[in-house]
Order: C-alpha cells, then structure tokens, then sequence
C-alpha cells in the first residue's frame, strides 16, 4: 500500500446554523488520485479551504503525513508541502509565464526574502520553475504575460505554479473548469502524469476525466459523504446513482 | 502592452539615457545655479527620496499608507530634538539614530496597521498619523502648532576634521544628491531582488502568495519599516535644509501630497517617484508666482492650478511624467 500523506478525520464546518461540511474522514495516499464529486453546494470547496488552512474547521482534524495541522495558516501549511490549485484561476496575471511560476518556486528557498541577490539569479530557483513549467507543458509559454494566455494554458499554469512549490500533496479544485474538449484532454494528460510520487485531491464535475483519473471516489451531498470507493463501487452504488449520477447521466 | 514594459527589469533605454541626463544635470547644478535654485533643488530631491519610500510601500507593494508623513516628520523632530541649544550636533551618530529609532516605531505600528488590509489600511493609517499629528501640535513641549526651530545645523566634523562643510549649501546639495540616488539604486536593485518580487506579488495577488507559501505578513512588515525609515531619513534632511519643523509635515495632507507625487510621476519604479516630486515641486513653483491679471491674483489661487493640472495629467498619462517621458523615448527610438 502507497504511504498516506494527509488524512483528514471527521472534519465538520458550521456555518451559523448551516452544516457546509459535516463528519467527513477521508485519506490521501501517495501514487494516487482521490476524487471528490457531487452536486454544488456540496461542500467540496468548503472541504478543501479546510485541508489548505483557508478556513479554520468547526471539528476535526487534518494529518499532514504525521503532523497535525489542524489550524495553521495556509502559508505554513503550503510550507510542509501542501500545494493548491483555485477553482476560479488565481494567477498574477501581470507577471509572465515565468515570473508566476519561479515566484512560486522562491517561496521553498532559503533566499526567499533576500534583498540583494538578483531574483531571476539563483539557479535552485530556476531549476525548479524550468521542471514545473515543462511537467505542465507550458515551457513555449514562458515569456507570455499571464494575463493574456488562453484559459486552458492559465488553468496549466495554475498547475506549474502549484508543482514548483514541489508538494506532496496537491488539493486541485476543479482543474478543467470551462475548458474545451481539448485542453481538458491536455489536462488529464497532465494530471496522469504527475499522479506519481504525489498524493492527489481532485473536485471535478467532468465525469469523463474523474471515471478516467480517480482510483478512489467520494460522493458528497449537503456537507456528507453519501458514498466513497474505488469509482466502479461508486457507479454501483444505488444512492449514488439516485442522488447524483443519475441526474448527470 | 505598457503595462508589461513598466515590468521590466531594465526601464527602457530611452528612459535610462533620460534619466542619466537628469542625474547629470543635477550634478553640475550649484554651478549654473544660484543659491535661491540650489534650495530649491535640494528641496526637490528630498521630496524625491520621501516619494521613493511612498512609493516601496504604495507602487510596489500596493500598501496606500495614509499616514507615512508621520514617519517624515518625525524624522525632522527627531532633529530638532537632538539638536542643543548651543551648537551643531554631529550628523554621524544623529542620523544613524533617527533611523534606527523610526525603525522601531515602525515596527510596533507596522504590526498593528499591516493586519488590515485595503480601505481599512489607509483608515488604520490615517487615525495613527493623526495621533502623532495632534500628539505635536496639541502640546507645547513637543513645539505645539508653531513647531521646532533647529538652530544649528548638523555638522560632518570627525575629530575636528570636517569632511564635508553642510553649513554650505552647495555641499549639502550634493549630499541630498548622493543620499538619493544612493537610495534609487539599492531600492531598484531591491526590487528585482526575491524579496522585491514577493512584495510585488503580494501587490498583484496577496491570497495566491499566501497559498504558495509565502508570510505575506512579514514580507508587508518588512516593506512597511524600510519604507517609514526612508522616509525618515527624507525627514531628518529635510529639518537640516529648513531648519524649522512644524506638525503639518506629519499631517495627512503631507500624506496625500506624496501620493499625488507618486502617481504623478509613475509608481512602481521609484524613477517615477523621483519624477513626480520634481513635477510637482516644479509646478508648485511656477503656480505660486502666477502675476496678478486685473483683480485676479493668480498666483494666490495656486491650489486650483495645481489640482488642475493633475486631473489633466491623470486623464491623458495615466502612468504619469514617466509614461510621457517613456512614450516621447519610444517615438524617438522608432
């Protein structure tokens, strides 16, 4: 069994009087994809805001590999190797290509705050944005303003910013939004291929993508899981199909 | 389009060469000018390093601090605190002393203020510099609403060797000259520096700094101190070159004053700000000594002139002086 790297138990969110994510336990490991699907509303981004330390849980805990990081602010979790990507693209979207990805490969180096080194000087820096940007497959990209990118290339570069920080664990909040059938094919592709050595959460609405990425699957309806398993489990599962699948299908 | 040109590391050739024709005129000034022109210029160029230190805060990093007069002010107080009754006191160990006291304070409010962010940050900001503003103006001892004379100016001398004379007012410019751009080259080495780069990212998107893990709260903290210690170095030079001190220097129009020199000039590469300074002391220049046409004294009503050029500029060169001088080098080249 792949090595799990973040672990979340009964993890619960009030807002006021309403349940946004109730009693939710679930397990990344290495090596593997864990989608998260279900109908908006559900609580998938609620969710993940907990994981990443965007919102404090009402209850619960979260595991990264060993530590608890129930509570931290996102930087420091971001630290300890949790990487995100945003639902709605979240780039700087007047830097270039490059600058969006070696800003995020600076934030894992002991020069992060120097003040007299050139920024686009030190090669560990460097390195590790060039690797991230070629995994993503935007290195012809590279000196393009952000801004102005196809959405598809700046859902990529979301992805390259996420991989320079060089985590673990990656939380990817619905990575194909609004993409056409081709840049969402480019995406599965991309996300295949940094499936390894990388524990993976994935929100998706795309069913097609999460039946051909996920090897686990968690249902949630209202704030809870109503169903979680390998995706074949899942399709057969008669709740499912009544409260969710069906529907799209 | 030039937005992405503003971003590069290098400003344009064009506008380098301009700029090293202003610094060359700078340096053979005192010589052309005379002394009531070597003030004003001094003046000018103190503006200039106050505006720099505006715009590490407000062009670079997106803080619109609302009270960094404070810091200005209480840079020349300090001054005029330190200063005896009888006789000068030595530059080398008050300056040093200035800064690193400013720092402090900077530190202490930075911590309180840097928690807030957008409207709530120049709020913050605001009421602070109003504080210290009526802390001095409400209490005699600290100079009241008349201010501080400094009697004395500081002196160079090491051991009775004086290196440099600043009674003179030739020696004193070149001095406001080094310190300046002495600033302007370690701030724009400091911006293409990692710690630049993440100050502007937190300018341009604060949220996704902090979800690839940077302490945007110590990266503003750090930005928000050296700015306010600059702009008490500007402070301290400033109660040298007027020797008198009064609370308007720490009041919010002083405040709102550098911004406008900021934008008019350009933000975000500090050129602009040294520009802006210069623009707008030039034109507070000329708009006070407008004649007196019939019944209208023009020059009275320098105020109106003064806002009216900066909606024009505004409106036609929304990137200020230095997006002018850019676009003229630019036509020029091509």
């Amino acid at each position: 069994m792949d090595e799990v790297l973040l672990s979340a138990s009964h993890l619960t969110k009030r807002f006021g009087g309403l349940c946004a994510v109730s009693d939710v336990t679930l397990e990344l490991r290495c090596n593997r994809i864990h989608a998260i699907i279900g109908p908006n509303g559900a609580g998938k981004s609620t969710l993940t805001a907990m994981l990443a330390g965007d919102l404090p849980p009402t209850s619960g805990s979260v595991l990264l590999g060993d530590i608890d990081i129930t509570g931290w602010k996102p930087a420091r979790i971001a630290h300890h190797g949790l990487g995100r990507s945003f639902q709605k693209t979240n780039i700087f979207p007047a830097f270039t290509v490059w600058e969006n990805t070696r800003l995020a490969a600076q934030s894992r180096e002991p020069h992060a705050a120097s003040w007299f080194k050139r920024a686009s000087d030190i090669p560990t820096i460097n390195r590790r944005a060039e690797a991230a940007l070629e995994l993503a497959g935007l290195t012809h990209r590279k000196d393009s303003v952000a801004g102005a990118i196809s959405h598809g290339e700046q859902r990529q570069l979301e992805i390259a910013m996420t991989l320079a920080t060089e985590p673990r664990v990656l939380l990817l909040d619905e990575p194909l939004a609004g993409m056409g059938v081709a840049e969402a094919e480019r995406m599965v592709e991309l996300l295949l291929r940094i499936k390894k050595d990388h524990a993976m959460l994935l929100i998706e609405h795309d069913m097609d993508a999460v039946f051909t990425l996920a090897d686990r699957l968690t249902v949630m309806v209202n704030g809870q899981v109503i169903a979680s398993g390998t995706p074949s489990e899942v399709r057969a599962d008669a709740g499912v199909q009544a409260a969710y699948l069906g529907e799209e299908a | 389009m030039s937005t992405v040109r503003a971003n590069l590391e290098l400003l344009p050739r064009g506008l380098q060469v301009a700029l090293l024709l202003g610094a060359a005129c700078l340096a053979v000034f005192p010589f052309a000018g005379s002394d009531f022109y070597t003030q004003m210029v001094t003046r000018m160029m103190i503006m200039g390093i106050f505006a720099m230190s505006f715009d590490l805060l407000q062009g670079v990093t997106g803080l619109v601090s609302q009270g960094h007069a404070a810091f200005f002010g209480l840079g020349g107080y300090a001054l005029a605190f330190l200063t005896p009754a009888d006789g000068p006191i030595s530059i080398w160990w008050t300056l040093p002393l200035v800064v690193v006291g400013i720092t402090a304070l900077a530190l202490v409010i930075g911590f309180l203020v840097i928690r807030t962010s957008g409207i709530y940050f120049i709020m913050v900001t605001l009421a602070i510099s109003q504080m210290i503003f009526h802390l001095f103006f409400d209490n005699k001892p600290l100079g009241g609403s008349d201010g501080l004379y400094i009697n004395f100016r500081p002196t160079a001398s090491l051991f009775g060797w004086i290196p440099i004379d600043l009674e003179s007012r030739r020696s004193f410019y070149y001095v406001v000259l080094v310190a300046m751009l002495l600033i302007f080259a370690f701030l724009r080495r400091l911006l293409w520096s990692p710690f630049g780069r993440a100050l502007a990212g937190i300018r341009v998107n604060e949220h996704r700094m902090k979800a690839i893990g940077f302490n945007t709260f110590a990266y503003k903290l750090a930005a928000f101190t050296l700015g306010s210690a600059l702009a008490g170095i500007a402070g301290y030079f400033y109660g040298m070159l007027n020797g008198l001190v009064s609370p308007e220097l720490m009041a919010f129009q002083m405040s709102a004053l550098v911004l406008m020199m900021v934008v008019l000039g350009g933000a975000g590469n500090f050129a602009g700000a040294i520009l802006g300074a210069f623009a707008f002391e030039l034109m507070l220049f000329i708009f006070k000594d407008l004649p007196t046409v019939g019944p209208v004294e023009l020059g009275k009503h320098w105020q109106l002139w003064m806002g009216l050029f900066i909606v024009l500029l505004i409106s036609f060169a929304p990137r200020g002086v230095l997006g002018v001088v850019e676009r003229l080098s630019a036509r020029k080249a091509a």
